[in-house]
């Protein structure tokens, strides 16, 4: 089947209201980052105590979405899912949108943004943080390649190497992004080997949620019905990707549970938390693991695009909330600097760390989304990357796929 | 045939852009392509002339460096600290011009900690700063190699370096360090300070360098406590190496193996 793959034409006010509303929302957060740029982050909610506060928890999410929006590409190029192969184009540019979306969050919130050119020039490699700038651009630029042989009819033939070159790269890329809290011996929460892939498993999720939320916004938005056979696939896909996330959850909480020196983090997330024993339950396990599940597999729901619309968008929200969880819950529970001991001090040793994230941090993280939201809307008007018809997919040449 | 000059645009051939729909694509193409592999190429190779430029040394300037036979370290008598006195942390607090009353956002090179054993109740007091160990977390994690860590085994950041991504204060297991949140005035000469960077207790570097104690040092000495002793644990005839090989001494957090160069005696 020929996939012919069109810019979006004759867009109505509602594609430019929906363009000037996010280049608002990402002009106050680079207004946002110029404010604690100025001031520093004294104007943000973050302390001594809280080092990484709510602008860190957007950019993970995003980064870790990038790679995870891939899979669709990922699925044609290198598993052999042609039926996946007109909607590759729009999965390779979400990732990069993603990607730089995250990002830039990440490096305006540095306490010296103005210093990128010495985060470009001055390497210790072993930091996972030295490795990931090399991974993201890197991953940018495969990715950049990938689309070039995807849409140029001359380099086609080479469209399945740079499939797999960047399918390779964007597990090392999550591995590495995982790794940054993996690598870390002094918090209770981090240090283990598991953070990597489980990371990997949060971003096959939280990737292809933010695609079905592109993909049938795009179908409601151009009046291009997607095709129910495809809506089934790509939900399905979720759902396994939403439950093999919970298992990676309960395998994590499980293996401290059995140890006694983690009885404490344990109880501070699962039972007596306050805000992020909630977000746990309520966001991440509620609202991003147990909903979507429900919807995405109950015979009443699973068919209609709008319930799938809501189960992506709750596996967003319930991302969000694993980030929050995992990167400021793990600051505010105490170092344990002298464990069997309880400590008291003036720099807030042996007490749960407050934190109330400020308008500033709240701008910056959503400035992130939105240009993560400008970036698609501009590719997808003037470059193809969607594909004329939603409504027909080529049919996969072994016949059993199609059957579902 | 003859190009046209009414051609729109510009190639010559009368409305091509009506008649061949597909050219202005593949031009269009081409030039993404040309434009996707150039940016390829820059971000998969980051700066490899910048980085020469950026790592260029002064000529002209010699220094002498740090000893690598000296290893610098502390000894805390927490049994001579006692709760209540302050007096390590206003002395480092003037030293490096520290604000006297720290809140959450303000920097504490070193902090008073007050213990208590959960099981039998015993109490102790004691300073903590940066123990300066020699497989220092901190280091490692750094991206930019702005935290390092001296031959005479002072952990120090380079504010010329220090980008602020603050995952060193993710990675130290005492939670050493602080970050600059606001602009800072008034600065002390020997102890440059910047906003957006993260800092630590630097051992006073600045005064060893010059062949004396650091200020918490000479300042425990003077309320008459004494509890603080500070030499090079890699000689032998020196108070602390001998203090360390008489009495039974420990190195907080010793599970990690990070081989800090501050140990505690009476814990």
């Amino acid at each position: 089947m020929k996939i012919d793959l069109r810019q979006l034409k004759g867009s109505g006010p509602a594609y430019y209201l929906l363009l000037a509303g996010l280049l608002l929302v990402t002009g106050m957060g680079l207004g946002a980052a110029w404010h604690m740029e100025h001031s520093g982050h004294i104007v943000t909610g973050m302390d001594n105590q809280i080092v990484w506060g709510l602008p860190h928890v957007f950019a993970v999410f995003l980064v870790v979405a990038a790679s995870g929006a891939l899979n669709i590409a990922s699925m044609s190029s290198v598993f052999g899912k042609t039926a996946f192969k007109p909607l590759a184009p729009l999965s390779g540019l979400l990732a990069i949108a993603l990607l730089i979306g995250g990002l830039v969050v990440l490096m305006l919130d540095l306490g010296r943004a103005d210093r990128l050119i010495v985060a470009m020039t001055h390497y210790n490699f072993k930091s996972i943080f030295a490795w990931n700038v090399i991974l993201y651009s890197g991953f940018v630029g495969l990715v950049l390649a990938y689309l070039w042989t995807m849409m140029e009819r001359r380099m086609n033939v080479y469209s399945g190497y740079a499939g797999l070159a960047a399918f390779i790269w964007r597990l090392l890329l999550t591995t590495g992004t995982g790794s940054i809290f993996g690598f870390l011996i002094g918090r209770q929460a981090f240090g283990s080997a598991l953070l990597g892939p489980m990371f990997i498993v949060f971003s096959l999720s939280y990737g292809l949620a933010v695609f079905l939320l592109v993909l049938l916004a795009i179908s409601l938005g151009s009046a291009r019905p997607l095709e129910p056979g495809m809506q089934a696939r790509l939900s399905r896909l979720l759902a396994i990707f939403v439950a093999a996330s919970a298992y990676f959850v309960l395998i994590y909480h499980l293996t401290n549970l059995y140890f006694a020196k983690q009885h404490g983090l344990e109880r501070f997330i699962l039972l007596d938390g306050g805000i992020y024993t909630y977000l746990f339950w309520l966001g991440q396990i509620v609202l991003g693991g147990l909903l979507p599940l429900l919807l995405l597999l109950h015979p009443r729901t699973r068919g209609h695009s709008s319930m799938v619309l809501l189960a992506s968008v709750l596996v967003i929200v319930g991302g969000l909330a694993q980030m929050y969880v995992t990167i400021i819950g793990s600051q505010a529970f105490p170092l344990d600097i002298f464990p069997g001991y309880s400590i008291s001090s003036s720099f807030g040793d042996g007490v749960v760390a407050a934190y109330t994230a400020k308008l500033p941090e709240w701008l910056l993280g959503l400035g992130g989304c939105g240009l993560v939201g400008v970036i698609v809307l501009l590719a997808i008007r003037n470059l193809a990357f969607v594909p004329q018809r939603l409504d027909r997919f080529p049919t996969e040449p072994t016949g059993t796929e199609a059957a579902h | 045939m003859k190009p046209d000059s009414t051609s729109s645009c510009g190639c010559g051939k009368n409305a091509c852009s009506d008649e061949r729909p597909d050219e202005p694509s593949q031009v269009r193409r081409s030039l993404l392509g040309v434009a996707a592999a150039g940016l390829a190429g820059v971000l998969l190779a980051p700066g490899v002339r910048l980085i020469e430029i950026a790592q260029a040394a002064t000529p002209g300037v010699a220094t002498t460096g740090a000893n690598p036979k000296v290893r610098w370290g502390m000894l805390i008598d927490s049994t001579k600290c006692t709760p209540g006195c302050n007096a390590c942390v206003v002395g480092c607090q003037t030293e490096n011009g520290l604000t006297s009353q720290p809140g959450p956002t303000d920097t504490q090179y070193i902090r008073k900690i007050e213990i208590k054993e959960i099981k039998t109740g015993r109490t102790a007091s004691l300073p903590m700063m940066c123990q300066h160990c020699a497989d220092p977390p901190c280091v490692d994690v750094c991206p930019t190699g702005a935290s390092f860590k001296r031959a005479d085994g002072i952990v120090l950041v380079d504010k010329h370096t220090c980008i602020g991504c603050r995952y060193c204060m993710m990675a130290c297991p005492y939670k050493a360090r602080s970050f600059v949140h606001e602009p800072i005035t008034n600065q002390k000469p020997d102890v440059p300070r910047g906003v957006g960077t993260v800092e630590s207790c630097t051992m006073c570097v600045h005064r060893v360098d010059r062949g004396e104690q650091p200020a918490c040092v000479v300042a425990c000495a003077a309320a008459g406590y004494n509890a603080i002793v500070f030499g090079n644990l890699n000689d032998p005839d020196s108070e602390i190496a001998k203090r360390v090989a008489q009495f039974n001494t420990r190195q907080i957090r010793a599970d990690l193996n990070l081989d800090p160069g501050v140990r505690y005696q009476g814990l």
